[in-house]
């Protein structure tokens, strides 16, 4: 278990997040455009959707061989000149980075964005390691100021205004009175961090895919900030997880063509970094070492799981920006490494059922994510999986599990079902007035505290039929 | 025996438990409707779920136990109407899984194909797209969820819609959007469903429809809930209600 399972109830989580202006307003911009962007670089693209098939069966056909490919890519690897590291747990993966960066001597380590040392905790490992992290994706740096974690797969920093972060640069780099302007902060931004990428040790990556067959690990961002991380420290150290293991440059062609799509919905991401082992004599740039470090963490269990598919996903973000739920309350109420609909099969993932207790059932199940998913996950199916296993582990509160059962009782006796329509038309009498229900006790206040509900029928459709 | 060619359409219509309880005048639209297009209209005894709502919270075995009630109902019909796009799904999507290896999975796997939410069957079992308006002012659609998505259907309607005589039918800007019903989970985090609703009903005043048209009695429950509580004019429909 990766994290430990949040005990505040979601429903308060999502209250807070609900309540701040700022949120709201920041998430309904950023993820308007991103859906929007993502809509017209597919529109413009008419081999994407068969693309998207290949791709899906590309993950398929890989997870059915994965040990076989992740030792090719073992072999290549170390055929380069590079180290590979297994890591079971997320434990275990931050003393294998804490470990090299004794060893090679590091006092700082520039990250480019990764998910995967975020499920890890890396940061604070590190830290308590005499290793100062310095995160140098823009997003990333941002909330590493703020001491939040992040709240969006792709966007670390989609929850605040650009207001916010003015507000934040001008605090915490000393620089009073900036201007809510992007272009100057992002300018503030790489000013800071030009002389970390040249003091630093080490240099910490994930990996957006890996190709077994040769050796190299790829890296896809915008900022240039990875193609510095990987060649100006002594040491580079690559994160990922076992299920980015891809088999050839053929398909990485394929991903490569939807992911930035489906992401920013940009053709391709501005830089697409390949990476072969350290520095090899006569090369200018490079480490003088190179890690890889393949984590597991609960991931090849659930290749025989229910969770399989989550397996495919490329942590491309599209579910989160069309997600009505996620659009509401932004990541971090989701309370774990990774939010949105994706993010609660991970959450499961990492830290068992236990864990998604609550979130669940924070989806209306409306598919949006399925359907902007560049592998087609059927998220939602596992949701519904995910919510049998709670209940049938009595995870689930034993009053819901009476109620469903008791429920599921009524139905499958119409006499019974009939019943509770008298019954209800009799106890609705107090609460109607002029056809329409507007408070009600108990657990139905859930319901009426927003909305009206409509009374049960003075005769249902089934009562009416009988007496025609 | 050999039917004879002109034989009337015969259809068993599945109610659904929210508009059989709730909204039983839909029921009368559509028994109207099919009735007027030459369409016999049967009502199996004793309906009551689809069980949706229990297989969706994952209490799939007490679902199986009530779909394959509903099975064993329908096992007779030439075609099967539902007017709502979710419990539709349920049963072309859902039941076959749900009672593999049960008695009942052949006549759901059969049931499943014969099953139509209530546009489809319009529109693509009985090619009728022509009808009347029989509301004033301009409608929008909004595509229930597991309609659009679960079936891949938001045509059926939108034919039906923009082929109808006397009426104005604007857009409805993110009309594939949930509504924020989805069932329990409605009640289970109130705050969030309404959010996502006020969304929807901002939407729907921005599309300057009068009236909002839908096709699952779920998403109708919680935007008519929604207009009602805001004392607001608009109104939201079965499509049903409108075709004349």
């Amino acid at each position: 278990m990766t994290e430990p399972i949040i005990t505040t109830p979601l429903r308060e989580r999502a209250a807070q997040a609900l309540g701040d202006r700022f949120l709201h307003e920041a998430l309904d911009i950023a993820t308007t455009k991103f859906i929007t962007l993502r809509r017209e670089a597919f529109g413009a693209f008419p081999d994407g959707d068969q693309l998207r098939d290949r791709a899906r069966a590309i993950k398929e056909a890989t997870l059915q061989r994965l040990d076989a490919h992740l030792e090719t890519l073992v072999a290549n690897v170390e055929r380069l000149g590079g180290h590979v590291h297994f890591a079971a747990t997320a434990e275990e993966a931050r003393d294998i980075i804490v470990d090299i960066a004794r060893r090679t001597g590091a006092r700082m380590a520039v990250k480019s964005k990764s998910m995967a040392t975020e499920e890890i905790h890396l940061n604070d490992a590190l830290q308590a390691a005499g290793v100062t992290p310095v995160e140098t994706d823009l997003g990333e740096y941002i909330i590493q100021l703020a001491h939040e974690r992040p709240s969006h797969i792709i966007a670390p920093a989609i929850h605040k205004t650009k207001g916010q972060v003015a507000e934040l640069f001008s605090r915490e780099l000393k620089r009073p009175g900036l201007p809510a302007d992007p272009e100057v902060l992002t300018k503030i931004a790489r000013e800071e961090l030009r002389e970390k990428f040249l003091t630093a040790d080490l240099g910490i990556t994930g990996a957006n895919f890996a190709v077994a067959e040769t050796g190299t690990v790829v890296l896809v961002t915008n900022e240039g900030n990875g193609r510095m991380a990987t060649s100006l420290p002594r040491v580079h150290v690559a994160v990922m997880g076992v299920e980015k293991v891809i088999p050839s440059m053929t398909d990485l062609a394929v991903f490569l063509a939807i992911l930035a799509k489906s992401a920013t919905g940009q053709k391709l991401s501005v830089y697409t970094t390949l990476v072969q082992g350290p520095r090899r004599p006569g090369e200018l740039e490079g480490p003088d070492e190179f890690h890889l470090v393949l984590l597991d963490n609960g991931r090849i269990a659930q290749i025989a799981g229910t969770l399989r598919e989550s397996l495919y996903c490329l942590r491309c973000g599209a579910c989160l920006n069309v997600c009505p739920v996620y659009r509401q309350i932004g990541g971090h109420a989701y309370g774990y490494t990774y939010p949105g609909p994706i993010g609660i099969l991970l959450t499961a993932m990492l830290n068992g059922p236990a864990s998604v207790k609550d979130l669940s059932h924070a989806s209306s199940l409306c598919g949006a994510c399925a359907d902007a998913c560049p592998v087609r996950i059927d998220i939602p199916r596992m949701l519904i999986e995910l919510r049998k296993e709670v209940g049938e582990r009595r995870i689930a509160p034993w009053a819901e599990r009476v109620v469903f059962k008791a429920l599921a009782f009524v139905l499958a006796r119409p006499a019974l079902y009939g019943l509770a329509a008298r019954l209800g038309r009799v106890a609705q009498r107090p609460f109607v007035r002029s056809g329409r229900i507007r408070t009600l006790p108990l657990f139905f206040g859930q319901w009426t505290r927003t909305r009206d509900l409509p009374p049960v029928a003075r005769r249902t459709f089934q009562e009416r039929w009988r007496d025609v | 025996m050999s039917a004879a060619p002109a034989a009337a359409p015969r259809v068993a219509l599945m109610i659904t438990c929210l508009a059989d309880m709730f909204y039983p005048e839909v029921g009368e639209r559509i028994v109207q409707l099919l009735g007027r297009l030459g369409v016999e209209v049967t009502l199996p005894a004793g309906q009551t779920c689809c069980a949706l709502p229990l297989f969706n919270s994952g209490y799939h075995h007490e679902a199986a136990t009530v779909a394959r009630r509903t099975v064993a109902l329908f096992r007779d019909a030439d075609a099967v109407v539902v007017p709502s796009g979710s419990c539709a799904w349920m049963v072309k999507h859902e039941y076959a899984g749900l009672l593999r290896g049960h008695a009942e999975a052949e006549d759901a796997a059969r049931l499943a194909e014969r099953t139509y939410e209530f546009s489809q069957y319009l529109v693509r079992r009985l090619g009728r797209t022509t009808f009347e308006s029989d509301v004033q002012g301009p409608l929008a659609y909004h595509d229930s969820c597991h309609l659009l998505r679960g079936l891949h259907e938001g045509e059926a309607p939108r034919v039906l819609l923009r082929e109808l005589k006397g009426a104005d039918v604007v857009p409805l800007p993110g009309s594939d959007e949930c509504c924020g019903f989805g069932g329990s989970f409605s009640v289970r985090l109130p705050e969030v469903s309404t959010s996502i609703l006020d969304r929807k009903l901002a939407n729907l005043e921005a599309s300057g429809a009068r009236c909002l048209v839908a096709c699952d009695a779920g998403c109708l429950m919680q935007i008519r809930g929604g207009l009602a509580r805001r004392g607001s004019p608009l109104r939201a429909l079965h499509l049903a209600e409108v075709l004349r």
